[in-house]
């Protein structure tokens, strides 16, 4: 049948909430919707996502899915897509998604349209936007062949609410493991030492300059510990050695598009505007009054960083 | 180890933020420099680490070959990556209107399948247009494994890798048995991101891709670049197409508070992100 086949993301068990944007997507489209979710021990996550409006919850339940490895996953997706003939599979843009839809794409012979931020429907023809070119240009693509395989941003389809329905839960067949699924083994998941989100996931971003010399972390750990944020920083901290290279934001670091993005003693050099324009709220917080970073602030202050965030910290922690 | 490395010429991201729109709304880089895409560039560098004895990089232990998809203009990219290293490459002639992902894993699965390589290694994504997915889509059709955002790789006696996958706040390890397809992260080519048994393990190497001797540059000319067509490798068609393109909304600028106070109050009850 035509419709959408959302897959979900299971963490252990637990459902990821990256999984709700992609259900907000399948709502938007119209079509009528299953969503699948594979793993080891689904049925809370199964129960959860019964409340969506979903025509159903196919369940792929066995040991072997306890860690994701994207070999053992792929060819069951691939199967159920077949099995229940749906014209559109979508996943979130998170590592899961997009390490998965592609596969899935190849091995069903389909277009895949990654990253996406919005979609357009102008009768049979769906168009697809997304960002490119590090967040400097949206191109529009459509997809030529049947079956369409879509990833989308978590920061432009919103999580979907839950309603009061509950959608029938089914269990699919696994695919029978292949030469690949031998190939790849799951070692183990190694938490990040950093109790911080990942700066493309967090909800607030807390990033600094070059100005913030030795004391980068010294600074900004508190800020980012209170708003429960992740840390960036710019090229010229990173290069300088105050920040490591990983948490480098900007054209040739990471994008990021937080609902807050504090920018601390950064000048706002393109290269890193690139990185972080789509933020919902930047603030910035600068000595120079003329630095170029004020001029795409939704917020401003003029002051020396190493007064102004112990204060900030301060009546941010009253407020709470 | 025989690793392929694919590469892909791109617009020097430096000068992403240059582009403009045709009239005719059509992207415009006219005038902006190309150059290998750098993650690709640090799949070349990951090739090179797991095929030699870091103390002596002079000798090849293993063969590396580079392959892109592009028309005459990209032989200077690939010659660049000859001087810095590899062996051979490879041009796939085509231009970028007759590929997608799908075009390029087909037409690098055809190429596999003739080459025989232990691991094929590729940046986790291009600069344009930023897709991840050839990578994957190489290992869905060859029936490989994969390991997808490679920050770290461990050699076990070339016969498998213990590759360090970043995902969001984890690394997820897994060991891929050779033959397999790995894309690589920035963090790829720190100092001790790649380990082999070739290299001693108290060996650090230098942070970033290594730099061509200007007498690697000139022996280079004489190595091996093979040209195929498109043609003789896949039939296939691009599954997308891009119609449009715009430029994103640009941001005004916004207010300037007088201070911390008032800002944690427009946080709160303007903005309500705090």
């Amino acid at each position: 049948m035509a419709g959408t086949l959302v897959v979900a993301e299971l963490s252990h068990g637990s459902l990821r909430r990256s999984s709700l944007s992609a259900i907000t997507f399948a709502k938007q489209v119209g079509a009528p919707f299953a969503v699948l979710a594979l793993g080891a021990g689904t049925s809370a996550a199964a129960k959860e996502l019964a409340a969506f409006g979903a025509q159903r919850v196919l369940v792929a339940d066995d040991p072997t899915l306890h860690d994701y490895v994207c070999e053992r996953f792929a060819p069951t997706v691939a199967r159920v897509v077949q099995d229940g003939s749906w014209d559109t599979v979508v996943v979130a843009a998170t590592a899961f998604g997009k390490d998965l839809a592609p596969r899935v794409a190849a091995i069903l012979g389909a277009g895949y349209a990654p990253d996406i931020n919005l979609v357009k429907i102008d009768g049979a023809q769906r168009r697809y936007r997304r960002p490119m070119c590090a967040g400097n240009v949206f191109g529009w693509l459509e997809i030529t062949t049947p079956l369409q395989v879509v990833s989308v941003r978590q920061t432009e389809f919103s999580a979907a609410e839950p309603g009061s329905g509950a959608s029938p839960i089914e269990r699919v067949a696994l695919a029978p493991e292949d030469a690949a699924a031998k190939g790849i083994e799951f070692v183990k998941l190694e938490a990040t030492t950093s109790q911080r989100p990942d700066l493309a996931e967090a909800r607030v971003v807390v990033a600094g300059g070059r100005a913030l010399k030795e004391q980068f972390m010294q600074v900004l750990e508190p800020l980012a510990d209170t708003l429960t944020a992740a840390i960036g920083a710019s090229r010229a901290a990173c290069d300088a050695g105050y920040a490591p290279p990983e948490l480098q934001v900007g054209q040739t670091g990471r994008t990021v598009a937080p609902q807050l993005y504090i920018a601390i003693g950064i000048s706002g050099a393109i290269q890193h505007v690139a990185g972080m324009k789509a933020s919902k709220v930047i603030v910035a917080i600068n000595k120079d009054g003329d630095a170029p970073i004020f001029q795409i602030a939704d917020y401003g202050l003029v002051q020396d960083l190493f007064t102004a965030i112990p204060e900030l910290v301060k009546l941010l922690r009253a407020q709470s | 180890m025989k690793i392929v490395v694919a590469a892909k010429r791109v617009i020097d991201p430096e000068n992403l933020n240059k582009l403009r729109l045709s009239p005719k709304g059509e992207l415009d880089s006219t005038g902006l420099e190309q150059k290998a895409n750098p993650y690709d560039e640090y799949a070349l560098e990951t090739a090179l680490r797991l095929t030699e004895n870091g103390t002596n990089t002079k000798q090849r232990l293993g063969e590396v070959v580079v392959v892109t998809f592009g028309p005459k203009a990209t032989e200077p990219m690939l010659r660049a990556m000859l001087g810095t290293g590899a062996d051979r490459a490879i041009r796939i002639d085509s231009t970028d209107d007759l590929l997608d992902g799908g075009v390029v894993a087909s037409g690098l699965k055809a190429l596999v399948d003739r080459e025989k390589p232990d691991l094929v290694l590729l940046g986790y994504q291009q600069a344009e247009h930023e897709s991840n997915e050839v990578g994957q889509r190489l290992a869905g059709l060859l029936g490989w494994p994969q390991a997808t955002f490679a920050g770290s790789i461990e050699s076990e006696n070339d016969t498998a890798l213990v590759v360090g996958r970043e995902v969001e706040g984890a690394t997820s390890k897994v060991r891929v048995r050779l033959p397999a397809v790995v894309t690589v992260l920035d963090k790829i080519v720190h100092p001790k991101s790649v380990v082999s048994r070739h290299t001693p393990a108290n060996h650090a190497y230098p942070d970033g891709v290594r730099f061509a001797a200007l007498m690697a540059i000139m022996a280079a000319k004489k190595k091996p670049l093979a040209e195929l067509a498109l043609g003789d490798l896949t039939r296939e068609a691009p599954r997308i197409r891009y119609s449009a393109a715009e430029l994103p909304p640009r941001r005004a600028a916004g207010v300037k508070v007088k201070s911390v106070a008032e800002l944690v109050a427009k946080l709160k009850t303007e903005a309500k992100v705090v």
